[in-house]
């Protein structure tokens, strides 16, 4: 692995603490370039406290590096602006306000009005139904409309490193198979994507490599398709690993 | 009828200061959560800045700039320098400190000034009355209704139309992600006490361009009218603190003109009542709704 180009994001020795409750112990994980990489576990494992500490939305120690830079110390708008962003679990879009609101909020960090004007351009492209309702306000659309917003949201700060938590949390599975079928899109376009997500077997079809955690630390990890054969991913989502 | 209009217009200039003065609560609240018992020392302030104007020799319009801006820069220094460390502390600590300002302002203006009213001259154009279709109607009245509508105008405009704005509506309805949006959560923190200032600041000159005077413990009686607005509209809703702060005006004013002598110097326990029994069939307010999941 000497030869292989530095990680675009490494985290090394990541530690995430509420009071005196471990919740993500010394974790060690690479993201490299255009890849998907599925972070799964059961519930409780540690994975959105690992992307809300990945953010400084919770306090946390360890080193991160984006690109190279340490972000370990800065606050979530200052990552943002360094390109990573993270689409929270439960969609939590801003539903008092406009689709074309929360998109514009999206790209809060963004200075290049022209970029953004043709990334929403895209975005209304690749998300008809956006298109269709963007006067209308977020909390008036469906689950899965809502999803596809906040997606769509992360999206305008065009991220080097999109973090997806829970992307299929509460959908009907018909509206599940689309919003995979966006992140197989996404992957298309060369979106590297960090995804945490219950549903293991969605999850792997559609990763290059997974890391799975149990307490709070990583128990397993490898190509997506070892993954798919062994039972170890099963054992720790039973809590015998 | 002239005396039906007369109060029409007492009931909405009186209603439109309430408005002021609550939706600046309404917007701290939002945002950081922070009831901010010391928003009527802004008003005090600006008051204030009206007598150090006086004593500058500024004519009445510089000297109303300067006594906003008096507001705007404390409202910011406010948050700065007391709030600012407490922010992710519990709302209590937060609701304590924000007590504990009030009081170290009082006591300042109590022991540097003096703790007698301070006359405030007032532009003889504002004091007396407009003849309108034969009518005599106050003319601080009617500036006090313009400056509320013209206010409230450019608030909704700059909330809906810049970034800094919407950023401001997002951090009312999920301040975490409002930052996962990039945006700078002191920037907006410290826009919205920045606009709560304007709007105390103004409240403040409209306030003490009717009595004339100012005093330390001046911003008590209104903000504490404000709260009651704020509440009667909606806790959390900018648009609920707004119909709240008029509603009172109104229920006000019409007690004012219609209980008998004998029952004046109970209008206040007969409105707070009145708002009670709103609040009874509204437990959320005139216009709130149940305040989305954090």
């Amino acid at each position: 692995m000497n030869d292989a180009p530095p990680a675009l994001l490494e985290v090394t020795d990541l530690t995430v603490r509420y009071r005196s409750v471990h919740a993500v112990r010394s974790v060690d994980l690479a993201v490299h370039q255009g890849e998907i990489v599925a972070l799964l576990g059961p519930n409780g494992a540690g994975k959105s406290s690992f992307l809300n500490g990945l953010m400084g939305l919770v306090p946390r120690s360890g080193d991160i590096r984006l690109n190279g830079a340490a972000i370990a110390g800065e606050p979530p708008e200052r990552i943002v602006r360094r390109g990573m962003t993270l689409t929270p679990e439960g969609r939590r879009v801003f539903a008092t306000l406009s689709v074309a609101e929360n998109l514009a909020l999206g790209a809060a960090s963004r200075r290049d009005r022209e970029g953004v004007a043709a990334m929403e351009a895209e975005i209304y492209e690749l998300f008809p139904v956006l298109a269709e309702r963007r006067r209308q306000s977020a909390g008036t659309l469906s689950g899965g409309e809502q999803q596809q917003l906040a997606i769509a949201r992360s999206l305008m700060s065009a991220p080097r490193v999109l973090l997806l938590d829970e992307p299929s949390l509460g959908l009907a599975p018909l509206v599940v198979d689309a919003i995979f079928e966006l992140i197989d899109t996404l992957r298309r376009r060369g979106q590297t994507i960090l995804l945490v997500e219950q549903n293991v077997e969605l999850a792997l079809d559609i990763a290059d490599r997974g890391y799975v955690l149990a307490n709070g630390q990583i128990v397993l990890s490898g190509d997506a398709t070892a993954l798919r054969a062994s039972q170890g991913v099963e054992r720790a989502y039973l809590g015998i690993a | 009828m002239d005396v039906a209009l007369q109060q029409a217009v007492n009931a909405l200039s009186l209603g439109g200061t309430y408005a002021l003065l609550a939706l600046g609560l309404a917007m701290v609240f939002s945002v950081l959560g922070l009831i901010n018992f010391a928003h009527g020392e802004l008003m005090t302030l600006s008051g204030y800045g009206l007598v150090l104007a006086a004593a500058l020799g500024l004519p009445f319009l510089p000297a109303v700039v300067l006594a906003v801006a008096v507001a705007m820069v404390s409202a910011v220094a406010m948050e700065r320098i007391a709030f600012r460390p407490v922010r992710n502390a519990s709302m209590a600590t937060m609701l304590l400190t924000s007590f504990a300002v009030s009081v170290i302002i009082q006591v300042l203006f109590q022991n540097l000034i003096s703790a007698r009213p301070q006359p405030v001259p007032v532009p003889s154009a504002l004091t007396g009355a407009v003849s309108i279709a034969g009518l005599d109607i106050g003319a601080i009245q009617l500036v006090s209704i313009a400056a509320t509508v013209l206010l409230l105008a450019g608030l909704t405009l700059f909330l809906r139309r810049s970034l800094l704005g919407m950023a401001m509506r997002a951090a009312a309805v999920d301040f975490p992600v409002t930052r996962l949006m990039g945006v700078n959560a002191n920037r907006v923190v410290a826009a919205a006490f920045a606009v709560s200032g304007l709007l105390a600041g103004v409240a403040g000159v409209l306030w003490v361009a009717q009595r004339g005077s100012v005093d330390p413990l001046m911003g008590f009686a209104p903000v504490l009218k404000a709260f009651i607005a704020v509440v009667l509209g909606g806790i959390g809703s900018l648009s609920g603190a707004v119909v709240g702060g008029f509603a009172l005006g109104i229920i006000e004013v019409s007690l004012r003109a219609m209980l008998p002598d004998d029952a004046l110097p109970f209008r206040d326990a007969i409105a707070l009542s009145l708002v009670i029994a709103v609040l009874l069939a509204r437990p959320d307010g005139l216009v709130g709704r149940r305040p989305a999941m954090r």
